[in-house]
């Protein structure tokens, strides 16, 4: 935008004068440390081991934008901070930057550091994947304030994850517009005419307002379509001159009201249809992954489920269906898909995947072995609101699906009127064949219950020890606390979705959606947060690839005291590129070089080991480890959970087998 | 842990393809070179994520089926030419995950009751 003259105060000269008192003040320097300087080089004019900065670059560095506001009217970034407030935005995690400077003063001195209260991050991707984690759990959005170009540029990574997981973020961008009045050097570097360009394949809308009449139309405008299903990731490029600004008319400034939007629902025939298929199926299977948004979600899965009496195969993007209860059939996941009649997909990311497979053998050409997983003439439902904000580039929605009833609509809202159609639609002379149903599935989640636990009694006692020990070792100390599983599992075969008892929404947040490595630990932050201010346990089990991405989460969580007990899944490698290059290696008939190390050369982590517990105490969080023995991690997780209860973050240090 | 650095110590000093007759101790090593411990875990127990919680000890699969599913896999497994894993080696991991004993009684590990 172009900025107003009769707005904006800039006082140059001042500033610079400031600057210029300073350096004279720094270049005077104490009697004693002239009298050390002259003792070491007597005789000659002592020389700086670097030159100076100049003036100019000084500047550059430190003084930019490189006017400060005169106080006539009220700083514009005060309206923006009421705009913000109107919306009950709790917290604003952030790496401090000076393109929102403006905005940054007015949330700390005028807003009082509430609703949003700044927490320190020490990289934007951290600071995204937190408001990320804090949304599955709080189902409210969080703010995050990222530089201009740069900023914004470690952030994306974060952003496209919230995309791809269908979680909203409110992102603002400081950037500095007016290219003939904005500092040269290192600001402008830092500037863009379009910043969000490099986010917009994946978020859900952007603007750049030019006015605060427009900042308020356009934060109340993005909230509300971030919050709308299919929740999305949005972006505000926020200029700093309008930030710096001052206005005369605050007493004429609005603020939209935001007033939700109601989810999309499925068209009433398409969900009779539906009703009909199901209702009239032999063997009817629901699949599911991102279905329930909120814990009536999974209430009305559960009735859906026990209406059919139909097994439910759960992806586990979100916490959909208890696996406490018989119709939680995981575990069987390819045989009931073979045998089913009509698949019932809910929010699935990728329903080609659900009911094709794909091996990775080099097969056909080199593009591997693909194979139906269903039979031929099996009816296919989705209901999905993914449809309705698909973008071209990036390939988040997966393969082309064929399905014979698709319904562009929110999963969990069109639930109500599916239950209601299939209880009518359920033929008075099927109702005892649904109810057999429903004892055999009963029988074989009893037998896939006892499987599990005798799968988990293998390598009980190995050394690095085994992933089941960990997870039960952890479950063993924290069952009797409400506790909320805040990290993924699919990494470690998934022991906690399989045998601790889930019945609660927050029990587990899901997976990061795109797959970007760097969410775990800010993300598990992020969701210890929200679970704090609800006084739940936190607990996350943390890859160590992962954790290297942004181990500055961990001091963020011992700054703003966020409790989480976060235990490491330390396989001393980035396990899946391990296994990547092993399979290269057969396939062309090579032997893997492994160089010192315990797998292909350049995915391992160790020679040397990381010392994480060294890491996380130096960090500010308690922690123990490592610890390679599995009799050592019940005492070592008893004081770490005794930590968390008292408020603290914790790390635990276990080093485990791969998966 | 112990294992792992027990492999260590005996990647340093085997070549791949010295083998020792059915040796048990020189099977665990090349069960760690080769990578097979990547998707079945150190003691052969498998896991959903990486092996289709298929387990390969204790009581492993007869010989003929074990080694042929080796060397000619076209599943997710990656096949095992001679060329990159001797006979010898084969038998020696073979004799590896014989020797891997029964996990405790699933009944009697409290924290899985």
């Amino acid at each position: 935008m172009a900025r107003e003259e009769s707005q904006i105060k800039f006082n140059r000269r001042k500033f610079l004068a400031g600057v210029a008192i300073a350096g004279a003040a720094g270049a005077a320097a104490p009697p004693a440390a002239r009298a050390a300087t002259t003792a070491l080089t007597p005789g000659t004019t002592p020389r700086p081991s670097a030159l100076r900065p100049s003036a100019a670059v000084a500047a550059n560095e430190t003084a930019t934008p490189p006017a400060m506001a005169k106080s006539e009217g009220v700083p514009a970034s005060d309206f923006m901070v009421d705009v913000i407030k109107s919306l009950d935005i709790k917290y604003m995690p952030c790496n401090p930057a000076d393109s929102f400077r403006g905005l940054h003063e007015s949330l700390i001195n005028y807003g009082g550091n509430k609703s949003p209260e700044f927490l320190t991050c020490t990289h934007e991707e951290a600071a995204v994947a937190m408001a990320h984690g804090y949304f599955k759990i709080a189902g409210k959005p969080l703010m995050v304030c990222v530089h201009g170009t740069v900023g914004l540029q470690h952030a994306a990574m974060a952003i496209y994850n919230a995309w791809c997981d269908r979680v909203p973020v409110i992102v603002v961008g400081g950037n500095d517009l007016d290219a003939s009045k904005r500092a040269p050097g290192v600001p402008t570097f830092h500037s863009a005419q379009d910043i969000s360009s490099l986010v917009r394949d994946f978020t859900k809308w952007d603007d750049q307002p030019v006015s605060l009449p427009h900042f308020a139309q356009s934060f109340v405008r993005a909230y509300k379509l971030a919050m709308t299903p299919p929740h999305e990731p949005v972006m505000i490029a926020l200029d700093a001159a309008l930030q710096e600004s001052t206005t005369l008319d605050r007493a004429k400034l609005t603020i939209p009201r935001y007033v939700p939007t109601s989810p999309p629902q499925g068209d009433g025939n398409a969900v009779r249809e539906a009703a009909r298929l199901l209702a009239n199926a032999e063997r009817p299977v629901i699949v599911v992954d991102k279905c329930a948004r909120t814990e009536n979600g999974v209430k009305l899965l559960v009735e859906l489920a026990e209406a059919l009496q139909a097994p439910v195969i759960d992806q586990k993007g979100r916490m959909n269906f208890p696996n406490t209860h018989y119709l939680s059939q995981n575990a069987r996941g390819r045989a009931l898909l073979g045998q089913a009649d009509v698949i019932l997909g809910l929010e699935l990311s990728d329903y080609w995947g659900t009911v094709n497979g794909w091996i990775d053998n080099g097969d056909d050409d080199g593009s591997g072995l693909q194979e139906s997983h269903v039979k031929p003439n099996a009816k296919l439902i989705s209901i999905s609101s993914i449809l309705l904000n698909t973008k071209a580039n990036y390939q988040d929605f997966q393969r082309f699906q064929v399905v014979d009833v698709e319904m562009a609509a929110d999963a969990e809202a069109t639930l109500p009127a599916l239950i209601e159609a299939v209880k009518q639609a359920l033929p008075a002379n099927q109702r005892a064949a649904v109810e057999a149903r429903g004892g055999g599935l009963k029988k074989a989640w009893s037998e896939t219950r006892d499987r599990t636990r005798q799968a988990a009694s293998y390598a009980w006692d190995a050394s690095p020890i085994s992933t089941a020990r960990m997870a039960m070792e952890v479950y063993a100390q924290i069952k009797d606390l409400d506790w909320s599983s805040v990290g993924g599992d699919r990494q470690f075969s998934a022991w906690p979705t399989r045998l601790w008892p889930m019945d609660k929404h927050y029990h587990h947040i899901g997976g990061p959606g795109g797959y970007g490595v760097g969410y775990g630990l800010p993300a598990a932050v992020g969701a210890a947060l929200a679970n704090r201010d609800a006084g739940r346990f936190s607990v996350s089990f943390q890859p160590d690839g992962d954790l290297m991405y942004s181990p500055g989460a961990l001091w963020t969580a011992a700054r703003h005291k966020i409790p989480l007990l976060t235990v490491m899944h330390n396989n001393r490698g980035y396990h899946q590129e391990t296994m990547h290059v092993q399979r290269m290696s057969n396939r062309r008939n090579r032997v893997a070089y492994l160089g010192k190390d315990l797998g292909p050369l350049g995915t391992r982590i160790e020679n040397p080991d990381i010392d994480y517990a060294k890491l996380a105490s130096a960090l500010g969080v308690y922690s123990a480890g490592p610890i390679t023995e599995p009799n050592e991690l019940a005492p070592a997780l008893k004081k770490a959970v005794q930590a968390v209860k008292a408020g603290e973050p914790a790390l635990v240090d276990v080093v485990t087998q791969p998966r | 842990m112990r294992l792992f650095h027990a492999c260590a110590i005996a990647l340093t000093v085997l070549a791949p393809g010295a083998a020792l007759a059915a040796s048990a101790e020189h099977g665990k090593a090349m069960f760690i070179l080769h990578g097979c411990w990547q998707c079945h875990g150190t003691q052969g127990q498998g896991s959903i994520a990486t092996s289709g919680g298929k387990r390969l000890a204790p009581n492993p699969l007869p010989w003929e089926a074990f080694s042929g599913f080796v060397r000619s896999t076209n599943r997710a497994m990656p096949p095992y030419s001679e060329k990159i894993l001797s006979d010898g080696d084969l038998a020696d991991i073979y004799a590896y995950l014989q020797s891997i004993p029964k996990p405790p009684d699933v009944n009697g590990i409290t924290l899985l009751k």
